[in-house]
């Protein structure tokens, strides 16, 4: 008797494993119907988070540890060291334990990961969404990743030193509110220069280092400059052939930023990101081009809110009267579709607890100094975000993030490498050029094959 | 009779942990790495099969090609000019000068130093000293790069190979050297007749390790220059690993299945080279 009952469980044990393979199987290919969530048990999952913003780690490991105390779910989170994301996400990808919540960059990085990518439709997450543009669709146009956070960048300015600009007798513009092109930037810039032993300054501009820590400001944020206006002359939002139309404008800032910088071009080479932001926090430079993610930074640093500023980085193109600040986002979450349904639905939920609890929305904008474009966002303390609001009411068009576009990371190396050398003197602008356009091409047909 | 199996058995039994380390740690990935050469992948649980053509594309790879003949440019600089330092260095601490000691342990120093901090730390030197002279960075000229590379790995290996030239002329039988002086050779005639001759044990191995160092060399490449500078699409001083890496982690999925097969052309090349070398300097060993 006791050896059927035994013998009956097995069977059940195993018709019900069976079944469990096969409802994961089609739980897998058809995840895209409404009821995608009820594929899986979220109480009886977990979830691994790769995290990408390295300065966010302790917040996600708190707001983690929270989150498993309120619903007793696994929530582990993984920061891969800064510049090595890929990498980190391709070995931990290969493994049994697979991130369950991972990051793309947009679409150039979705092309690459799509496959692992759940489809994302209908979930509570995008319904949070305060707009559909941010969500990520593949080329199919299903919804693969969800923008968590918007930012802003520009030209982060010393409110202190740039009146005290405007007071002097050698200056040329009075207001700061009358810097509304590039030319006014460039007359502005130069005249601090001329006079930065009457002002006490090093330089207008913090330096433009072009070591790896820093170069990412030029090779990717300034260049998405010339990139936006191309595409918005063309029409597009994306191309396999970029013409240059803007790249004279391109080296006019960049001659700006090399020429009224804190030290010589020759050295900039080496120069680091956090040599420009301790200048920027020392005063010894009134401009620093960064983002809203350098709050954190420079308010530790000293300067309180009234000394900030930012100004929208003007290159001499479009109607620069109108020109906002360049807002948009490089953060996608993409839940892994390879991992288990349990595991899908408890990420799920993570993610959507997130955005959407107190704790989590208060985490997400005050810990980690975030916007987030979900309904129940709060209000960010950050001082930059509110400027990019202030002018986006007073009806300034923000510059949308294209370098999200750029085919890869040796492209942006290319422009990053010829940009240095043309700083040094050791090469011409055509250098840069070349790299550009020509690498352009070369690069996005390789991510094709 | 009874004693030989159970010394085979014990033998086996010693072996056994290195033995699955060496299958874990190298057979198996270097399998799987032959085998993944053929496939496109993104991870390598889901591969398929392509065939030849990531050997098609690698040997297409424009950069590919270019950074092989900057690798072994770089290869036949260094092993000359470490190796010939090394020699004479050896020569010098095993004169009996005073301290010599303090010499061989500061010289063999630089070993210890991990390879990325050694690129970083003399990144920072060669600046300083462009700067000083009013000249841009060392990434933004590929002759510089290509010439700290080389200062980089003489400094840095030429202790290592002394130490193993200061064992060979120690090993040097003392009555050889009394029988040429008897015959009347002199100092020179000394070194190329005798010592030369009875080194080129340690004169194969020293050649062997730099060669197969420099052909593989990543860490101080990525640090010290990175591959900069680009000139016409080329990142002119990327040596072959680096740029494998590179390909590797490069955009669209067949790059990996690409980075695979430049790797295992890598290994081959390295295998072939390297072989060659202990043939020829095997075959000028002498016995005394």
């Amino acid at each position: 008797m006791k050896k059927t009952i035994k013998r009956l469980a097995a069977i059940g044990l195993a018709a019900l494993m069976t079944a469990g393979a096969l409802s994961s199987c089609s739980g897998g290919s058809s995840s895209s119907g409404t009821d995608s969530k009820k594929a899986g048990d979220a109480s009886k999952g977990k979830v691994y988070y790769l995290n990408f913003k390295p300065e966010q780690d302790k917040a996600w490991q708190k707001l983690a540890k929270e989150y498993t105390k309120e619903t007793g779910i696994k929530v582990s989170v993984q920061t891969a060291a800064e510049g090595t994301y890929e990498q980190t996400l391709t070995s931990e990808m290969n493994k049994d334990e697979a991130p369950t919540l991972f990051q793309v960059n947009g679409p150039v990085g979705l092309s690459k990961w799509n496959d692992f990518c759940m489809d994302l439709e209908g979930t509570d997450i995008y319904k949070q969404l305060t707009s559909k543009d941010f969500a990520l669709k593949d080329s199919d146009g299903k919804v693969k990743g969800i923008a968590y956070v918007i930012e802003t960048y520009g030209i982060i300015y010393n409110k202190t030193l740039l009146n005290k600009y405007c007071k002097s007798d050698f200056a040329s513009v009075k207001k700061i509110e009358d810097i509304n092109s590039f030319d006014k930037l460039k007359t502005v810039a130069d005249e601090i220069q001329k006079n930065k032993d009457k002002l006490g300054v090093k330089g207008a501009f913090t330096s433009a280092g072009m070591d790896s820590s820093s170069d990412w400001r030029f090779k990717t944020h300034l260049a998405n400059l010339p990139i936006y206006f191309e595409y918005k002359d063309d029409k597009i939002s994306d191309t396999d052939a970029i013409k240059g139309t803007y790249l004279d404008n391109y080296k006019k800032i960049w001659d700006l930023y090399i020429t009224d910088s804190t030290c010589k071009k020759t050295e900039l080479a080496s120069k680091t990101g956090s040599e420009a932001e301790t200048e920027f926090i020392k005063g010894n430079a009134v401009f620093f081009q960064n983002g809203s993610w350098e709050y954190d930074a420079v308010t530790k640093g000293g300067l309180k809110d009234k000394d900030l500023g930012m100004l929208p980085i003007y290159i001499g193109a479009g109607d620069e009267a109108n020109q906002g600040l360049c807002t948009g986002t490089e953060n996608y979450w993409c839940i892994n579709d390879n991992a288990s349904d349990d595991d899908k639905a408890a990420t799920e939920e993570f993610i959507n607890w997130c955005v959407t609890s107190d704790k989590g929305t208060d985490a997400m904008a005050n810990k980690m100094s975030f916007v987030i474009p979900f309904k129940k966002a709060k209000e960010s303390s950050n001082a930059f975000v509110k400027i990019d609001n202030e002018l986006t009411k007073a009806g300034k068009t923000p510059v949308s993030w294209n370098f999200t576009t750029m085919p890869s990371e040796d492209w942006k190396d290319g422009v990053g490498a010829a940009l240095t050398q043309y700083a040094a003197g050791t090469g011409k602008w055509d250098a840069v050029k070349k790299a550009f356009v020509d690498g352009w091409k070369t690069e996005k047909e390789k991510a094709k094959e | 009779m009874f004693k030989k199996p159970k010394r085979k058995l014990y033998a086996l039994i010693f072996l056994l942990p290195t033995l699955a380390a060496f299958i874990v740690g190298f057979v198996y990935p270097f399998i799987r790495g032959i085998y993944l050469s053929f496939f496109k992948f993104q991870i390598v649980n889901k591969a398929t099969f392509v065939g030849i053509n990531n050997y098609i594309k690698a040997f297409k790879d424009e950069s590919f090609l270019r950074s092989f003949w900057f690798t072994l440019a770089f290869v036949v600089v260094s092993v000359i000019l470490i190796n010939v330092m090394a020699f004479f260095i050896a020569y010098a601490l095993t004169l009996n000068i005073r301290g010599s000691n303090v010499y061989r342990t500061v010289f063999f120093m630089p070993n210890l130093i991990g390879g990325i901090i050694l690129g970083y730390i003399w990144h920072q030197i060669f600046d300083g000293l462009l700067r000083s002279m009013d000249m841009p960075s060392l990434v933004t000229n590929s002759d510089l790069g290509f010439w700290g590379l080389i200062i980089l790995m003489c400094w840095q290996q030429a202790g290592y190979m002394m130490i193993i030239y200061i064992a060979g002329f120690q090993g040097v039988p003392h009555d050889l050297y009394e029988a040429a002086k008897i015959d009347g050779a002199k100092k020179t005639q000394i070194l190329t007749k005798v010592t030369l001759p009875m080194m080129m044990p340690s004169i194969t191995i020293c050649t062997f390790l730099t060669l197969t160092n420099s052909f593989k060399l990543f860490d101080q490449n990525l640090a010290l220059t990175g591959g900069a500078p680009l000139t016409d699409g080329i990142w002119t001083t990327r040596m072959m690993a680096l740029n494998i890496y590179k390909t590797f982690y490069g955009e669209g999925i067949s790059a990996k299945g690409v980075g695979q097969a430049e790797g295992v052309i890598f290994f081959l090349i390295v295998v072939v080279i390297s072989l060659a070398q202990l043939y020829f300097t095997r075959r000028r060993e002498v016995q005394a």
